[in-house]
């Protein structure tokens, strides 16, 4: 596509993402290596946190993806009342803190959940959360939501006429599934797999919560501990490393997939109606059974927590303000990078990798390493706010990519003919193609990213000073001074401001027909 | 009208000159000490009121991260008093070289020996188990019959957590070259390991666990200011470890007179009466006034055990191993 | 008049080469077997694709170097002619003015357009409300609306039926007439290629040759063109 001139300014806002992301993750590491003193070498126990580490990650990628594919397709081909609601909803797991999160599930298939509940009554043997079916459990829990919207935009992107084509065919499921769906999902799965698994990667309240003990550990609880406890930071460095080229491989495996370019574009004409009989039953019980999974842990979060709302002391709302500051700085920034990288992710594949791999980096490290930058500089406490909201920024971007890139490439691959023999200038281009195409997920990855950090305790606690605490912030303190229901009611406010805010921002740039 | 505005703004200027002649101290300390339900507030209000000083908090998650955050900042920090170290951090925090002896020497009512000329307690308990006295009638009384109990029990992660740091130590001080058994006969019993205490807990208090790793004061939470008496913790015949939270100053303060006169004011009756009923903890010094009603319904373990600091930071490492290796089956 | 002098196109093993003239006004059917290289020759005279050598001139002046809106030209695809998300009347006055930016007058011109092509009152419709017809004639519109003086068809009418396609090329020829264009228009056709094109250009062999007379050509085939008949 070399005939249509790419326009002079995305090169180097491009180079000053990269700039500034590349600062953030590499920075952070050689500030943090550079205050290490004496050697450090990866011990016996590492080695099983990396393997522990791995194969939690892979099998929590896996299943939420392939749980999300029935999930997705039975979403985007029935149409029903409440739908779009419903998938509105059904993200809420993934902007949730994660203490919330794990209250809701415990609440459900916890020891005194309602499943066990129901399996004690039946007679049956109680079911255990911990352990490492607990661990994907919980990532599946807060990760499906991620994949299921991911997938759906992949299935939004099948035109009509292909599905028209199908049914005209007479194509049965395993021939749709085989011949239209599938070339779709090897497209968009890999991402998916990708940026779940890395986001896998780097957990570590989870695998700590409900792994069941030390067999359990992260590399980034090793990194933590290394900090924390050995105050070691060559220690800490070399494991931030390790878990780096994990999540590096993992990038690179993705790098090799071939992505077959599909040609057709479709007229957004109304897609068929779906297919009837046994496949409408499974899309039933897809949707049901994912939406009971997602959203009655949720309920009960938010029935625990709303008789506590009304008694909240005044700092929990004073915190609530900090938090919508940062998620507006946030989402700032955030659209700033996403957009600057699309554009330039439209001819180059780099600002894909550069996005991605902010989720290799360790959270723990890029705070630590900013506050040995800025130490010397300023009192790390005066801008807590800022850099939480920036270093929340870099940890959406590969999420925002993923939505943005994969529909900007295919807009291109479709009109950047049509607007070449036009002679659209860039801002027309801009104005005319890719924003009606794109403005959708890109609202989706705003609204993400906005809710990410509100919902985000984030690299503040490493800065924080009274003063600043933000909402997940507040909760914390609130359950460590023995406050548990009213830190309920901080969990739904948390709860509603980061739903509210992913449906306003994404409502407001992604128009009318978002979140479809 | 005008005059008024005019006298405003005198004011705002005479208060900014004065703000600008105060002299500012830094206390560096954990999380839950300065939220609104913590010591903090009332530790600053009652300090301002006699020092002609401005007091800021500065917190860090907890006191792990305390000694963390102190690390990293190194000689560069601004803190003149870090508050929050306890006894099992305080070897590492003394060889660090980054804190001056306090030299003050107040009567202390500890169930311990102190002569630390680095750190001065404010505070302290004893770690327990604690459960919920409607489900369990009979709770152990012992490790071993932890062990040999059907109970399950939350604890906290030894490596990002004082409270598991304190359990480590608990059962090496009671089991000395014995505690691999007792932690390999405990494992069946963990049902996890939190990241600190206030997960712990949570889980705890939602029906997840039979008992949690917390301390002895909790149930005077429960009943002083929820009036719930169904909380209370196992008393254990091996005794209790101690955790004995402590202050120190920094060597490079630019206010020594001024964390030195704070160290004094934490061990006197204004200080110390504010923490039973914030940081549910035992002062230091029994305030005049005595401890409030509820904490009389508290168990009163014997023998209280606890490591010498430099004991507990030497038998850290070895501990832990022992710890993973129980725990990782 | 178009010249294309010496061009040689590489694309990996492809290779395409041409030596030839086509003078004003001229309407120009472009056939050949499946692959021979149809689509590139008419991408490479857009500007689509890029020449390894040769010359492309428009009336002596080269326009090979020129980016694909400059050149004196419209194109219609086989697809992708319509932005979906843009009403009708906003995609015939790309053509006019890309930034859709349009005085009174120019308003006035694209409906005269839309109503000659037969498409009045269907201004506000999305193309995914329009037949197959209708893209057609929308396609065309624009291209009418350009009034540029070289207009390249890449098989737009392939999905439609035959009475439908003969209107189609009715309506280009019409437009082609007013304009005073000259057409270059790839079809699978001779029946296209009888209704429309005085000549035809034949793609074959790696080569495009010099255009012949159509019915002389379809009459007495070259054995390449045989084939390809049947």
């Amino acid at each position: 596509m070399r005939w249509h001139a790419e326009p002079r300014l995305i090169k180097p806002a491009a180079a000053l993402v990269a700039a500034v992301l590349v600062l953030l993750n590499l920075g952070a590491l050689a500030a943090v290596l550079w205050r290490a003193d004496g050697e450090a070498t990866l011990q016996p126990a590492d080695w099983v946190a990396l393997r522990f580490t791995v194969v939690q990650a892979a099998l929590s990628a896996l299943v939420s993806v392939v749980l999300a594919v029935p999930v997705a397709r039975a979403l985007a081909r029935r149409r029903f009342p409440g739908r779009r609601l419903l998938i509105a909803l059904m993200g809420a797991p993934f902007i949730l803190p994660v203490l919330v999160a794990i209250a809701g599930l415990l609440a459900v298939l916890g020891r005194n959940g309602m499943v066990n509940d129901a399996l004690a009554a039946l007679g049956l043997d109680r079911v255990s959360l911990y352990g490492l079916q607990g661990v994907v459990l919980a990532h599946v829990f807060f990760n499906l939501p991620l994949s299921v919207r991911l997938l759906l935009q992949g299935w939004a992107r099948i035109p009509a006429e292909h599905l028209r084509l199908a049914q005209a065919l007479g194509f049965g499921a395993r021939a749709r599934f085989r011949l239209i769906e599938m070339p779709m999902l090897t497209r968009i799965a890999p991402g998916a797999l990708a940026a779940v698994f890395l986001i896998c990667l780097t957990s570590f309240a989870v695998a700590l919560m409900l792994g069941g003990g030390p067999a359990a550990t992260t590399l980034e609880l090793a990194i933590y501990q290394a900090f924390r406890f050995d105050f070691d930071l060559g220690r800490a460095a070399l494991l931030a490393l390790v878990q780096a080229g994990v999540g590096l491989v993992a990038l690179g495996v993705l790098g090799f997939v071939r992505l077959p370019a599909t040609r057709q574009a479709g007229l957004d004409r109304l897609a068929p109606a779906p297919p009837g009989g046994l496949a409408r039953v499974l899309d039933l019980l897809a949707i049901s059974m994912a939406a009971t999974f997602l959203l009655v842990p949720l309920g009960v979060v938010i029935a625990r927590g709303l008789p506590h709302l009304a008694d909240l002391p005044a700092s929990v709302w004073a915190a609530a303000g900090r938090s919508l500051g940062v998620a507006a700085l946030s989402t700032l920034l955030l659209a700033g990078f996403t957009v600057a990288l699309t554009l330039a992710g439209l001819r180059r594949r780099w600002p894909e990798g550069l996005g991605m791999a902010a989720l290799v980096a360790s959270p723990l490290v890029i705070g630590t390493g900013l506050f040995i930058v800025l130490n010397p500089l300023v009192a790390p406490s005066t801008v807590a706010l800022p850099v939480t909201a920036l270093v929340n920024a870099a940890m959406a971007l590969p999420f925002a990519l993923r939505a943005t890139l994969p529909p900007a490439r295919q807009t291109e691959a479709d009109f950047a003919r049509l607007s070449a023999a036009l002679g659209l200038s860039p801002g027309a281009h801009l104005r005319l193609i890719l924003w009606p195409r794109l403005r959708a997920p890109l609202g989706f990855a705003l609204g993400l990213g906005a809710a990410l950090s509100i919902g985000d305790l984030g690299v503040i606690v490493l800065f924080g000073q009274t003063g600043t605490e933000t909402l997940p912030l507040a909760m914390q303190r609130l359950m460590g001074a023995y406050r548990s229901e009213a830190a309920q009611g901080v969990a739904v406010l948390l709860l509603a401001l980061a739903l509210g805010t992913f449906v306003l921002v994404e409502r407001l740039i992604g128009g009318r027909d978002a979140g479809a | 009208m005008t005059r008024s505005i005019l006298a405003a703004g005198l004011l705002c200027v005479s208060t900014q000159a004065a703000l600008a002649e105060t002299p500012i101290l830094h206390v560096l300390t954990y999380d839950s000490f300065v939220s609104d339900w913590g010591p903090g507030p009332q530790v600053e209000a009652a300090f301002e009121a006699q020092c002609g000083c401005d007091l800021v908090f500065d917190a860090a998650g907890d006191g792990a991260a305390v000694l963390a955050r102190l690390l990293l900042e190194g000689t560069r920090t601004d803190a003149d008093v870090v508050l929050g170290l306890d006894t099992n951090l305080t070897a590492q925090a003394a060889a660090s070289g980054l804190f001056a002896p306090h030299g003050l020497s107040p009567a202390l009512d500890l169930p311990a020996d102190w002569s630390d000329p680095l750190f001065l307690p404010f505070d302290w308990g004893w770690f327990a188990f604690v459960y919920d006295n409607t489900r369990i009638p009979d709770p152990p009384a012992s490790f071993r019959d932890l062990i040999a109990s059907d109970l399950s029990v939350v604890i906290e992660d030894p490596r990002s957590s004082t409270p598991g740091l304190g359990l480590l130590m608990w059962v090496k001080a009671a089991y000395g070259d014995e505690s691999a058994e007792i932690w390999r006969g405990l494992a069946p019993r963990i049902l996890t390991v939190t990241p600190g205490w206030s997960e712990a807990y949570d889980l705890f208090l939602n029906g997840e666990a039979d008992m949690v790793l917390s301390y002895t004061t909790s149930p005077a939470y429960h009943l002083i200011a929820e009036g719930d008496a169904t909380k209370s913790a196992a008393q254990f015949s091996e005794g209790h470890y101690l955790q004995v939270e402590v202050a120190g100053m920094v060597a490079g303060t630019d206010q020594p007179d001024l964390a030195r006169q704070f160290l004094a004011f934490m061990t006197t009756d204004a200080f110390q009466s504010i923490i039973p009923e914030t940081n549910w903890m035992y002062p230091a010094v029994t305030p005049t006034a005595g401890l409030p009603d509820g904490f009389a319904t508290l168990i009163h373990p014997a023998p209280s055990l606890l490591l010498p600091p430099d004991a507990a930071l030497a038998a850290r490492d070895p501990a832990l191993d022992e710890w993973r290796n129980a725990l990782a089956r | 008049m178009l010249a294309l002098e010496s061009l040689s196109i590489v694309q990996g093993g492809f290779r395409l080469s041409a030596d030839l003239t086509i003078r004003d006004g001229a309407r120009v059917a472009v056939m050949g077997p499946s692959g021979a290289g149809k689509s590139t020759l008419i991408g490479a005279v857009a500007g689509f694709v890029p020449l390894a050598s040769g010359v492309i001139r428009w009336n002596d002046s080269r326009i090979d170097g020129l980016p694909p809106a400059r050149r004196p030209l419209s194109i219609l695809f086989q697809d992708h002619n319509l932005l979906p998300h843009l009403s009708v009347f906003d995609n015939v006055a790309l053509g006019l003015n890309p930034d859709l930016r349009l005085s009174t007058v120019e308003r006035a011109s694209v409906l005269r357009a839309l109503a000659e092509t037969g498409l009045d009152g269907l201004e506000t419709r999305k193309p995914a409300q329009l037949s197959g017809g209708q893209i057609s004639r929308a396609g065309l519109a624009r291209v009418l609306l350009r009034a540029r003086p070289l207009m390249l068809l890449d098989e737009p009418f392939a999905a439609l039926g035959p009475a439908l396609k003969a209107t189609m090329l009715d309506l280009v020829g019409r437009i082609a007439r007013e304009t005073g264009a000259t057409l270059l228009m790839i079809t699978h056709d001779p029946a296209d290629a009888l209704r429309l094109c005085d000549q035809t250009l034949l793609v074959a062999d790696g080569r495009a040759h010099a255009p012949a007379p159509t019915r002389a050509l379809l009459d007495d085939p070259p054995p390449a063109l045989k084939a390809y008949l049947g």
